[in-house]
Formats: C-alpha cells, structure tokens, sequence
C-alpha cells in the first residue's frame, strides 16, 4: 500500500473547482515532483493534503489511516509536514531557536513542567538533534543570526531544516528553490535528495524551477485546471504532448532552461 | 502589538544583538547574576520600605502590587497576538467570585485568592472557545462586547450580584488568625502573591510554551504546520492570563471590602493598556517598566484631575509615533558606550522629516 493515498479529492471556492477528482499515490522512499502551470492548483492540493484547507470531498489516506480534514497540527503528529512557497519564519527568533520550535511535538512540556524547570533534560536533548538538524542543512555557520537577518536562501533553507525538526515522514516542498541563485539550487537539490538517501523521508515536491524537478524526480505528476493531466517519468514528461500544450502551447516545454 | 518598525530598524542600528564592545564592556559576572542580584536587590527594598513609608504610600504600593499582576498577565496574552480588551472584567470576575464566595461561604483567604483565579481561568476558558474564531481586530472587538456584556450583567442582576450598587460587607482578610486589615499586613499579603505570580509568568514566558506562543503571534499558520495546536495553545494563554487577573481581583475586592460595577470599567482598561502599550509588550519587563513609571506619574498628575486623560491620551499617541517599541525598547541602549549614542543621535537627525 502506498504510503499516500488520494482518491477523487476536490476543493472548491465556491463555484470554482481549485482541485477536483484527483488522485494520487505517493509510495514510500520516492521523491515525486508535482508541475503545473500558474494557478493550476498545485499549492491547493499542498494545503489540502496538510490539513491547512479542509477538502470539499474525497479521501486522503496517510499510513493507513484518514487524515482528510484534521487539523495541521494533527497532520503533523501523524508525519506528514509541509514547508511553504513564501519565506515563512519565526524572525524574532534566531536559526536555532526557529528549528527548536520546530520541534513541538517531540518536545512534550506541561505547564507545571515549564513553571518548576523539570524539562531541563529533554531541552538538552532537543538541542542536539536540533544542531545536527542545522548541520546537515548547511547552516550551522548562522546558528545564532535572527531569522530576519538570513540571506535569502539561508532563509528558504531554514524553512527546510524546521519541516525537518518535525521529524516527517512524508515531506512536501512547496517550491523550495523560488528565488535561488544557482548554487544555492544545487545545495537544495544535495540536500533533498538526502533526505530519503539518509534519512528514509519520502517527499513530495511541487517546484517551477523545471530543471530541479527533472534533476531529483524520478516520478512527476502533472496538474492543470486541478486535475491531473500526466504522470509518469521526467523522459515521459517531457515527450507528453497534452503537458507541452499546456504549458506553453508550443513545442518548448523547457523554454530557455534547457 | 507587533512593532511595525522593528524590522526596518534592526538592520540599521543591529540593537537587538549585542555589539562586541558591549560583550567586553560587561563583565562575565555582571551578564551572568545582574538580572538576579537586581531582584533581590529589589525585593529586598520592597521590604524594608513599608516601614518607612506613609500610610497613603503603603495603600498605593498595594494597588501597584495589583496593577504589576494584571500588566504581566495582560502581557501574557498579548504574546499570542491577541489583544484582549476583558482584562478588567476578568479581574472583576475574580473579585465578584471572592465577595460572594468569601461572603456567603466564608471561604478563608488563603484558599479563596487562588479559588478566584480558578473560577476567572474557567470562564476565561468558556469565553475564549467562541473567540477562538477571531483574531487581531475582531479579537479585541469581540473580547470588549464579552467584557460589556458580563458588566451589563453585574449592573442589571441584583441578586447575587448587588447591580449598581455592588457588593459590600466582604469579610475582612484573615490569614493563619493573623489579621490583614492592617495596610503593612496586607502589604506584605499582596506582594507575596505579586512575586508569586510574576515569577510563575516569567518561567513561562521563557520556557517552550512560551516560545509557542510567540510563535503564534509571529505566524500562525506557520505554528500549526510545524505541530503548534494553536487553538489550544491561545486557550492556554488566556487561561492562565484570566486566572491571574482573578488573583488580581480577589486582592483588591478584600482590599475594597466592596466592589461594584465602576471598579471595572472600560477607563481602567484604557489605562492597563497604556501601561502595556509605553512600557512595550515585546519583551517581559516591558509591562513591569510601564507599570511603575505610569503608577508614579498618575500619583504626580493628582492636582491635575481633569486633564488626566488628555495627558496620558497624548502620552499614548507620542509613544506610539516616537518610540512604538516602548521603554522596554530603551534598554539595550543602556548597554552601548555614549560614541554610539552620538552617531545614532546624528542618523536620526537626517532622518527625521516632521509628518
């Protein structure tokens, strides 16, 4: 059984169908990349699936078990955790203190807990996953910068290293690499690929940047007008003749990208 | 009440960190204990003063004690983004539930202060599962019809609640046979429970919970990905907020030895917010800074009674516009040698353009 299962899911803003009957299965250990053109529904499939919108119908199995309309939190203790395409941060807290954050749900303290200080033991060993965490997302440089004070892909590398804190084990990437020179993509894609390699997270990635998406994904499903219009292998992609007219009308998917 | 101003601000004069020179200029003793030998330095004047203070001064030192207790707690809750604009009318919940719980079961007070604050969490945490629907605006709007609609209801139900005329006859406090009507007595009653309370809110304002909520404040969304139950985790705040504005409440209505609805009205929680809004609500001492600083001028300001308002209503407005961090925000000045003063002072001149 796949560890993601979506049948006919759909989410309407009143009259307009944002994502309707999609399906989609995502199995254990792959790295699936999800494209579309602008306003295709793509972001709205993400905040569907974690739990940020509730669906207007259909199921979304997660290890078995339904978690269509819970809410995120609840999405997140299950193992499934989001990033978002904006820079999304905690900024008046520096990187460290954003991923400890970030590590709410394996950090149980009670309120009598935090008034006596009996926690002291779990902190310490929350701040040591939470460097590894830094570490291996390449920031341990900035370790004790303010959030707000982080270049722009130090920032969008954060949002990556606090999804991680959450300990997933389904991560979905909205667009991890907007914005970023190309050095700093190449860093990201090291890093997503990783991710399964060493740390077994399966992710789901909804990207723009074609290339990165060609480059990590050995699976892509594509959505337009919120159904799903292809799936297959990035050669089959690419050679997809309904994918091609939808995205550009022509014959060049790629642009000047390739 | 985000400072719209921080962001831009930071990079310039980079206050919020510590500057090198800083770092040297301050021993490691001094960074390590300062903060503590100052309480203690502070708790240890606030015991001796009463013996030498007036009895006027003793009595104002007891509604400062009350005021720090409902300055902090508001503050408490303010962490989470939601500005309340109940918080009087939860300490009258807690000093309504002392004068008839104290009255008509004669509750003893040690038991009947935390006993307050119990009942006013409680209906804090009712109020707060319709208000959970809010936030920002329509927060403190919804939080101010909640607040007048519980004063409507002390004005206009006689029974138990006395309507306008209130509540009178509460027992006076006892505590162990020994009495507190004396104002030394209760000084010491008051500052006891005002220690308590500040101590309990700045562990968790420093702890994970805390931490939480400050998240929240900052992005909301964002928290409930990373696994902030953010429904629960506002609940919280105000919970704990309400059951000390009740704490707040039992002390004065044993102080009163009546209450009525007046005690509570909307210009006691205009001032609450001015105290919060000029001391700052970003840090933890922001509140307890405004607190002090406004008890002292509202006592200066006594002959000029009328223009009272106007005063702290311009006050207000200047803060705002001039320094919306509050004096909290003051404080990592204290720390940078006078040059830097200097230069900060001549950025701020070529600047500034009037309106």
């Amino acid at each position: 059984m796949a560890l993601l299962e979506i049948r006919n899911l759909s989410k309407n803003f009143g009259g307009l169908a944002a994502v309707s009957e999609f399906d989609l299965d995502v199995e254990e250990g792959e790295i699936r990349g999800i494209i579309g053109p602008n306003g295709a529904g793509k972001t709205t499939l993400f905040n569907v699936i974690s739990g940020t919108y509730r669906p207007s119908g259909g199921t979304i199995i997660f290890e078995g078990r339904s978690i269509a309309g819970k809410r995120p939190s609840a999405i997140a203790a299950r193992g499934a955790v989001r990033t978002f395409q904006r820079t999304a941060l905690f900024e008046e807290f520096d990187t460290l203190g954003n991923v400890s954050i970030a590590r709410h749900l394996h950090a149980k303290e009670t309120i009598f807990g935090a008034i006596i200080g009996t926690a002291r033991k779990m902190e310490r060993a929350n701040e040591k996953r939470a460097e590894e965490i830094i570490e291996f997302i390449g920031l341990g440089e900035v370790k004790h910068e303010l959030a707000i004070n982080l270049s722009h892909g130090h920032q969008r590398a954060l949002n990556v290293a606090m999804a991680l804190a959450a300990e997933p084990r389904l991560l979905m990437l909205d667009e991890p690499v907007a914005g970023m020179n190309p050095s700093e993509t190449a860093t990201m894609t090291d890093i997503i690929r990783s991710l399964r390699k060493d740390w077994g997270i399966t992710v789901i990635l909804v990207e723009h940047d074609m290339r990165t998406v060609m480059d990590v994904c050995e699976k892509i499903t594509v959505i337009n007008f919120g159904q799903k219009l292809a799936e297959g292998t990035p050669d089959e992609i690419v050679s997809n003749n309904d994918v091609i007219e939808a995205y550009l009308g022509s014959d060049d998917i790629l642009g000047e990208d390739f | 009440m985000k400072n719209p101003n921080g962001a831009a601000s930071t990079p310039a004069g980079g206050s919020a960190l510590p500057t090198p020179s800083a770092a040297a200029s301050n021993p490691d003793w001094r960074r390590k204990y300062g903060g503590w030998i100052a309480v203690i330095a502070i708790l240890a004047a606030l015991c001796v003063i009463p013996f030498y203070m007036k009895f006027y001064h003793i009595e104002l030192s007891i509604i400062y004690f009350m005021s720090v207790i409902l300055a902090v707690s508001y503050r408490l809750i303010t962490t989470t983004g939601d500005w309340s604009f109940a918080h009087i009318i939860l300490q009258g919940i807690g000093a309504y539930a002392t004068a008839l719980l104290a009255k008509h079961v004669g509750i003893p007070f040690i038991v009947m202060v935390p006993l307050a604050g119990l009942v006013t969490a409680a209906v804090g945490a009712i109020v707060m599962f319709p208000m959970l629907r809010t936030k920002g605006f329509a927060f403190f709007i919804a939080s101010f019809a909640f607040g007048e609609f519980i004063r409507m209801v002390w004005m206009k139900v006689n029974n138990p609640f006395g309507g306008t005329g209130g509540i009178v006859n509460i027992p006076s406090p006892e505590l162990f046979g020994l009495k507190l009507t004396s104002s030394v007595n209760y000084y010491f009653a008051c500052m006891a429970f005002m220690v308590a309370a500040v101590f309990i809110m700045w562990r968790l304002d420093r702890s994970r919970i805390g931490n939480a909520w400050k998240a929240i404040h900052t992005d909301d969304m964002l928290a409930e990905c990373m696994g902030v139950n953010v429904a629960r985790y506002r609940t919280l705040a105000f919970v704990v907020g309400s059951f000390f504005a009740g704490i707040a409440g039992a002390l004065l209505a044993y102080r009163m030895g009546s209450i009525d609805p007046h005690n509570f009205e909307i210009t006691q929680m205009v001032y609450l917010v001015i105290w919060v809004v000029i001391g700052g609500a970003s840090t933890f001492w922001g509140p307890l800074i405004g607190v002090t600083i406004l008890t002292v001028a509202f006592e200066w300001s006594r002959p000029l009674l009328e223009w009272r308002p106007l005063m702290f209503g311009s006050l207000l407005i200047m803060f705002l516009i001039f320094l919306p961090g509050g004096l909290e925000s003051l404080l990592p000045a204290l720390r940078r040698p006078p040059g830097e003063h200097y230069a900060r002072f001549r950025r701020w001149l070529t600047t500034f353009r009037p309106g």
